[in-house]
């Protein structure tokens, strides 16, 4: 059985969702192909053929996919996908948004934000914002899957898998890109780092995010933030964990001033270990911490930073 | 312009969710239910297109059990002028749910149709990407901000690095994101007033959509527990933990 792998990427990168797609799609079939679409896409399509276990990466150059907007995109994948007993995205922001419509163009039900494969048919997946799993299983001829790219370990490289230019283009005229505001950071991605140091309501103000910083450079940490503190307007939406945030897996989380609401620890109790500071020794943070600190966070992070 | 708006009744966001011992599902007996977040935001938004004077009609449709009707109330309280209540028994996934809502688009004829971007049970985030997929609308999905303008809509998402800006021709589908607005509360008189509100009950068979579902949930576990963890004295204490205990720096 064939499975076909959308690779997410920024036109210029491979993200490194694609090698932990490539993981759990060997769970699924043998035969593994991802398809790279965008503009100006070589490099990206040079550096998938490296992943190891990828059969094909067929390359869909256009203008029409520059910005992966749902309508040309999910047209592609759902044209492409009908040949494939799988198709897989990462559920990322690209994903969620174009793969329930290829799902619904191929009049299938969608598997969304897959945790675990038990077989080609049975997927584990987290509900209630985490507080249950469900294992689901799809008779569905064709499964279109999203997979939490933090449950699954990357692929390695050192494969030269063959190049294939597809020759299928959906350009629509019903939507149009028209801007994009990125956040600039120096630091690792939220979703790829090994350490994250998040900073809630507590921190008071966007400006006490820069005690954070430090920490971050000396850890190669990257920052985020819960959603308290985005919607006080301290830090932006992109940095948020949670469940309608960025789900994250990292080797070590620490969470200063977050009390650790279901919506947070939707999206970070599955890191290996967890720190907290709080000065609330009662915040159910503790309660899924493996350290706990309890103190004020303005005299802690300063010793923290001087102490690494 | 007249807004559709499709709401969900889920668990209260606050309410700590178990497992039924047989592992069949969540148990939902005696929990509070509510308006899914999201679709409350969906709500205010065409609400403020109509005080704007964009919107003229703001049309509610939930589908599910008769005690559904609860929560187009709430939304009428909230400003919408009149509710569908599509009647089935059956807990529906995503793809149904917007098969029937399509049904609903073609009678309706909306401009545009505003969702939540998930409701917080099945955590799919689904509906609205297939509900355009099946009327061939295009989509504007995690909805930060929404500007109608004419004959087409802006809609500013949030994406993964930041915020995306797109155009989409009208009609069209929206999906909402947690800072799209704040929903207001529902007024007492607005409440009562809401009650006089037309809200017509439809049964989902009606339609002509098959409802049967191809996934199968096999069994609902609790999630591993995490173990206690232990509390340290101070800075000192955990950084030393960190290297020696944990390894992680």
């Amino acid at each position: 059985m064939a499975v076909l792998i959308y690779a997410e990427h920024d036109n210029q990168h491979l993200k490194p969702d694609t090698h932990k797609l490539v993981t759990a799609a060997s769970q699924m079939g043998d035969e593994l192909h991802v398809l790279v679409a965008g503009e100006g896409v070589d490099a990206i399509a040079k550096q998938a053929a490296t992943i190891a276990g990828v059969s094909k990466v067929i390359v869909a150059d256009n203008a029409a996919y520059a910005h992966q907007l749902a309508e040309p995109v999910s047209a592609l994948v759902a044209d492409l996908g009908k040949d494939y007993s799988h198709v897989l995205a990462a559920a990322t922001t690209t994903g969620k948004n174009f793969m329930p419509r290829v799902a619904a163009m191929l009049d299938v039900a969608q598997i969304s934000d897959i945790i675990r494969v038990d077989s080609a048919d049975t997927f584990v997946r987290p509900i209630y914002a985490g507080n249950a799993i469900a294992t689901v299983q799809s008779e569905d001829a064709i499964k279109v899957l999203t997979v939490r790219s933090a449950a699954f370990d990357a692929a390695a490289e050192g494969n030269s898998a063959s190049i294939e230019n597809s020759d299928v283009v959906k350009a629509m005229d019903i939507s149009g890109f028209v801007g994009e505001e990125l956040t600039e950071s120096e630091r690792p991605e939220l979703t790829a780092a090994d350490v994250i140091i998040s900073g809630g309501r507590g921190m008071q103000n966007g400006e006490n995010f820069a005690l954070l910083e430090g920490i971050a450079d000396k850890l190669g940490a990257a920052i985020g933030a819960s959603r308290a503190a985005v919607d006080a307007g301290f830090v932006p939406n992109d940095m948020q964990v949670g469940q309608t945030g960025k789900i994250v897996a990292p080797q070590l989380y620490i969470a200063v001033g977050i009390s650790g609401a279901i919506q947070h620890l939707a999206g970070m109790k599955d890191s290996k270990i967890i720190v907290a500071i709080n000065k609330d020794e009662e915040a159910p943070i503790f309660q899924v911490a493996d350290y706990g600190l309890v103190g004020d966070l303005f005299d802690i992070l300063p010793q923290l930073e001087a102490a690494l | 312009m007249k807004i559709l708006v499709p709401v969900k009744r889920a668990i209260d966001y606050n309410v700590k969710v178990r497992v039924k011992p047989d592992n069949s599902a969540v148990d939902l007996t005696n929990a509070k239910m509510a308006i899914n977040p999201f679709c409350e935001i969906a709500v205010e938004e065409a609400v403020r297109l109509k005080e704007k004077g964009t919107a003229s009609e703001v049309v509610v449709v939930s589908i599910g059990e008769k005690a559904c009707q609860e929560q187009i109330r709430t939304a009428l309280a909230l400003g919408a002028d009149r509710g569908l209540h599509i009647e089935t028994s059956d807990s529906l996934d995503s793809l149904q749910v917007a098969k029937l809502l399509q049904k609903v688009v073609e009678e309706e004829a909306p401009q545009l149709v505003i969702l939540g971007k998930q409701s917080i049970d099945s955590d799919n985030n689904q509906t609205g990407q297939m509900l355009a997929a099946l009327t061939g609308m295009p989509q504007g999905t995690f909805a930060s901000e929404v500007q109608v303008e004419e004959g087409s809509v802006a809609v500013t998402r949030e994406i993964d690095g930041g915020l995306q800006t797109v155009k989409l021709s009208l009609p069209a589908v929206v999906t909402t994101d947690l800072r799209l607005n704040e929903p207001r509360y529902a007024s007492l008189p607005n409440i009562m007033k809401a009650k006089r509100k037309p809200l017509d009950v439809k049964a989902a068979a009606d339609y002509g959509v098959d409802l049967t579902s191809k996934v199968k949930t096999l069994k609902v576990e609790a999630p591993a527990q995490r173990q206690g963890g232990v509390k340290v004295a101070d800075v000192a204490e955990l950084v030393e933990k960190l290297k020696t205990e944990a390894k992680v720096i």
